[in-house]
């Protein structure tokens, strides 16, 4: 296990990845006819819930129109060219023949608080309801006998089908006892194996399930470790971030429905068509970075004029996550729209590396795994680091860091 | 000889993992309960050693739905350690992103987490959704969405749900159960707005992401003040925060509350009884700071106080050197006895496991440790805390707003029960009180922002937008200590922290899952939510539908409950058993 913390921070530290926007055609029409084919199969086989995305929308009042408008907005998000719309549409109404198992281990609901809030109007959501979340132990209405009753009955219907969606870290210290769950007191360990055992693909959501997160950080008095850490032999998907942004969870599973597959991943695992950019890349105050304007306290001129937070810690440059695109709750805002610099909470180790209010060349921060303060340079990334050498040489910092994209 | 034991785990519903053994009698009464925390993550252990200027965001993720409210009292228990006041701008923006938790939490756990345990789904097949309009118009002149086109098309949607056979997670409940008595007519406009209230949440959590970034776990607090500076100088910002609140303070008035009404009606044999009343030791520690003249000094929303028997002539003053926290029951080694202050709090896990039977369960051992969960007691004395107890302690104080709110409800109580007067003050010692007491604060709180909105807008128009105070980081923490003592939506939540050398030094939590899930004491005095079902009959054990209700009541949110500290600086590494994995 210590070795695959190992290897993790290792992979981390490699040079990031950057997506491929554009294919050539030849890739995507051989993609339109795969996933043609694949939707085509999964509408013979048999719906595990009979209500459909369509029948929902009806109800709710939706029309084809904002139905279709989503559709869009979901195929941008997972970088396909526009021709795949109707694609888009048609996976998500034929989303009812995944069914979806839903298990929170040592985590703080987060996740699922942020589904519920899931955005307007309401369509991620209704698709999350359609899919039948089997079991969601915030939510479900049944508990004690009759919950477990239920969860064993869906595993049984749904062999090999259902994607198992996890949340929260597994805690393996003494023996993994920090966390148990139903009568038979069953260790989370033992449950996520047993749940995990005959799903399709495994998707860990929040960096707790990813990373271990929140539990896992210094000193990890648990020993708490991510999904890929415990399930061996199953395809998992990490979507991070405290908590994960729903329409990564939405795209995801949409684009196994569509393909059969999991989407494109990076070496952590997660999906590019989310993780594919930093914060920084896309950030609204990335223009005051590259002409060098700064928030310097908090409050100051340069907070009343939305300068950039790189001085006040913000980890943007470091973190790859699209939420300077998508933003949280329904586009209401973002940490950094609200004044906060980035914390980089969807990468690996975040509360150890980034968590603090500044800048990685002038914090004291806990060294994972023991007390002694270690550097900047034997953590950050080559680039982070440059950028922070000095604040005075901002330009040539951006300039350098736009070589490290370029010389991929 | 007939007496039964029953093991209810995953309690569903809550936040975190918990779980409830209950012996029943021959007549189906309970006659003893235990509540355990199963679950264990070591926060506070690991925010040790951090800079005290992060431990808001950590400690942030305690919990995901309280969320913001641990974050607050982190940073508030360091801005307590260093002497600082925050500006004004900074504790309006406070207030009103927890106001808005409030708001949010407290009808998302009645629709969402709570409603089930009294609104039977399939009940409102059975309705007419005409006469379901009508009866809607007889608990309020301006009911939310429960017009007999709105409620044909909420009954439409249900039944699809369970024709299919598969109800997903309205699956396998205990529906049916003769303990649900609403008419189907009355499920059918609950279920109306359990539905609706799925959309209002959203919007309510928008107020929260306005001045938060987002919602759960927001980014715009820190120590000395907010950074949400271009959310403030915008009025677009302002006036959008104004009108969510707005529409989630009419859904509270037209849905929330009359539900509230019409349910306590329906179940006032059971607040009359004081089924599920529990401890009747109340405690608040006080919250929503309504002027800048700093810590513990200032003037509050709700007071603070201990009322004790439930008896509401007499308030004692909180005072939070008389926390302590004993383990007796608890997996942690110390001694038998009342504990330690969260100062000087030690605490070593000590796991001694459940016992597994012949019948292939595994049973708490009851007599000797059996929850991740502490005992916390005030003056060695078992207390409830949550909106329930803020309520009492508020009447037991003479606070106006409470008097008035509460007032207003138990008048219309009596009106609908046909009593001659207001109903009882003694009804609220009970579940359904426990549930009333939340819509009525959800009103107050509502009502009380409005006034929060405009003063913030009219402040930050005269010219100040000031949203930090300023402060000598190596000066100040060198050596503090302090502590952030104030509500969450769940009850008392208190953040001690202990800095030295610019590093935390000690830290702990006490919050309101603590006080209500304990376990048993060194007395051997149960928790709040053990003694609170202990006299409840059960119509069918083998669907322990008013276990569920009287636990939910208390709105259980067991994350938070779960940390250690451990002062000594031992290492967490040498408890562990035949493990290769623990770092």
């Amino acid at each position: 296990m210590i070795e695959s913390r190992e290897a993790l921070a290792t992979m981390f530290s490699a040079k990031g990845s950057k997506v491929n926007t554009n294919r050539g055609a030849e890739y995507y029409d051989s993609l339109m006819k795969t996933m043609t084919k694949r939707l085509e199969e999964l509408e013979k086989s048999p719906a595990a819930t009979k209500t459909s995305i369509k029948s929902v929308l009806e109800a709710e009042g939706l029309t084809r129109r904002d139905f279709m408008k989503w559709a869009s907005a979901a195929c941008a998000a997972l970088m396909l060219p526009s021709n795949f719309t109707p694609l888009i549409a048609k996976a998500a109404e034929l989303m009812n023949r995944i069914p979806v198992i839903w298990i929170e281990l040592q985590d703080c609901a987060g996740n699922s608080e942020a589904i519920l809030r899931s955005d307007a109007p309401t369509i991620d959501e209704l698709i999350l309801e359609t899919i039948s979340l089997e079991f969601h132990e915030t939510l479900m209405a049944a508990a004690g006998h009759q919950a477990e009753t239920h969860l064993d009955e869906a595993m049984e219907t749904f062999k090999g089908k259902y994607l198992c969606v996890v949340e929260g870290a597994i805690p393996l210290a003494m023996d993994g006892l920090y966390g148990t769950i139903g009568a038979k007191a069953e260790t989370f360990k033992d449950h996520l194996l047993r749940v995990a055992k005959d799903s399709a693909a495994v998707v860990a959501v929040g960096t707790c399930a990813t990373f271990g997160g929140v539990p896992a950080a210094s000193p990890n008095p648990t020993g708490a470790v991510g999904v890929q850490d415990v399930v061996r032999g199953k395809a998992i998907i990490n979507i991070p971030a405290c908590p994960a942004n729903p329409a990564n969870i939405t795209g995801t599973i949409l684009h196994f429905v569509l393909s059969g597959q999991i989407p494109e991943l990076d070496h952590l695992n997660r999906p590019k068509f989310a993780f594919g950019y930093r914060i920084h890349d896309n950030c609204e105050r990335r223009a005051h970075f590259d002409a060098g304007e700064f928030v310097e306290e908090w409050g100051d001129q340069g907070a009343q004029n939305n300068f950039c937070l790189y001085k006040m810690g913000c980890k943007g440059p470091m973190t790859y996550n699209n939420c300077s695109i998508v933003r949280y709750n329904s586009g209401t805002n973002w940490p950094i729209g609200a004044g906060h610099g980035c914390i980089g909470c969807s990468e690996p180790q975040f509360w150890d590396k980034y968590a603090q209010e500044r800048p990685m060349s002038d914090t004291h921060f806990k060294a994972p795994g023991g007390g002694v303060e270690k550097t900047v340079d034997e953590f950050g990334l080559g680039i982070l680091t440059v950028a922070g050498i000095g604040i005075g040489i901002h330009a040539a910092a951006s300039v350098i860091a736009g070589n490290k994209e370029g010389d991929k | 000889m007939a007496t039964k034991h029953i093991i209810v785990d995953p309690i569903t519903r809550i936040e975190g993992h918990l779980r409830i053994e209950a012996v029943i009698d021959e007549n189906n009464v309970i006659t003893d309960a235990f509540a355990s925390s199963t679950m264990f993550r070591g926060i506070e252990t690991i925010l040790k050693g951090r800079d005290p200027r992060d431990a808001g965001l950590l400690a942030m993720r305690i919990c995901g739905v309280c969320t913001g409210t641990h974050y607050q009292r982190s940073i508030e228990a360091v801005e307590d350690a260093f002497k600082l006041t925050i500006p004004k701008n900074a504790r309006l923006v406070r207030n009103l992103i927890q106001g808005a938790l409030y708001v949010h939490d407290h009808v998302v756990h009645f629709y969402h987490l709570h409603a089930l345990d009294w609104v039977d789904i399939t009940g409102a097949l059975k309705a007419d959704p005409k006469l379901a309009a009508a009866e809607a118009l007889k608990w309020c002149d301006t009911p939310h969405g429960a017009g007999e086109g709105d409620l044909r098309a909420i009954q439409e949607r249900v039944g699809k749900f369970v024709k299919q056979g598969r109800l997903g997670i309205f699956s396998n409940a205990y529906w049916g159960n003769k303990n649900y008595k609403l008419t189907p007519e009355q499920n059918l406009i609950a279920v109306a707005h359990y539905l609706q209230a799925l959309d209002m949440q959203r919007d309510m959590a928008k107020m929260m992401a306005i001045f938060g970034g987002k919602m759960p776990h927001p980014q715009s607090l820190v120590v000395g003040g907010i950074t949400c500076v271009q959310d403030i100088q915008n009025p677009a910002r302002i006036a959008e925060y104004k009108s969510l609140l707005n529409k989630a303070r009419n859904f509270v008035k037209n849905a929330y509350l009359v539900d509230v009404l019409m349910a306590g009606t329906v179940y006032a044999d059971e607040a009359l009884d004081g089924t599920g009343a529990g401890l009747k030791n109340f405690m608040s520690y006080g919250d929503f700071k309504l002027d800048d003249t700093g810590f513990y000094n200032a003037s509050q929303l709700f007071p603070s106080g201990v009322v004790l028997n439930g008896d509401l002539s007499k308030l004692y003053p909180l005072d939070q050197t008389k926390i302590t926290e004993d383990v007796s029951h608890a997996w942690y080694e110390g001694a038998s006895d009342k504990g330690l202050h969260p100062y000087d709090g030690v605490t070593n896990p000590k796991y001694t496991g459940l016992e597994k039977k012949e019948d292939g369960y595994a049973y708490l051992k009851t007599k000797e440790k059996y929850s991740w969960i502490k005992s916390p007691l005030y003056d060695d004395t078992r207390m409830e805390v949550g909106p329930l107890a803020r309520l009492v302690v508020g009447l037991a104080a003479g606070d106006a707003n409470f008097t008035k709110y509460a007032t207003g409800f138990l008048t219309k109580l009596g009106k609908t029960l046909g009593l001659p007067t207001a109903a009882p003050a003694s009804v609220i010692f009970s579940t359904v009180g426990r549930t009333a007491a939340r819509a009525i604060e959800t009103e107050l709180m509502a009502d009380v922002m409005m006034g929060w909105v405009d003063e913030l807008a009219a402040n930050v128009a005269s010219g100040d937008v000031s949203t930090w105070r300023e402060f000598d980081f190596d000066k100040v923490s060198k050596n503090a200590r302090g502590f952030g003592m104030a509500e969450a939506p769940r009850g008392g939540l208190g953040h001690w922290i202990v800095i030295k050398d610019g590093k935390i030094e000690n830290y702990q939590t006490v919050v309101p899952s603590t006080w209500n899930a304990a376990p048993r004491d060194y007395k051997d005095r149960k928790g709040a939510y053990e003694s609170a079902l202990v006299g409840t009959k059960v119509a069918n054990p083998e669907q322990p539908l008013e276990i569920l209700r009287t636990v939910h009541s208390f709105d259980p949110c067991i994350a938070c409950a779960v940390h250690i500290v451990d002062t000594k600086g031992k290492e967490l590494s040498s408890f562990k058993v035949n493990t290769s994995c623990a770092v």
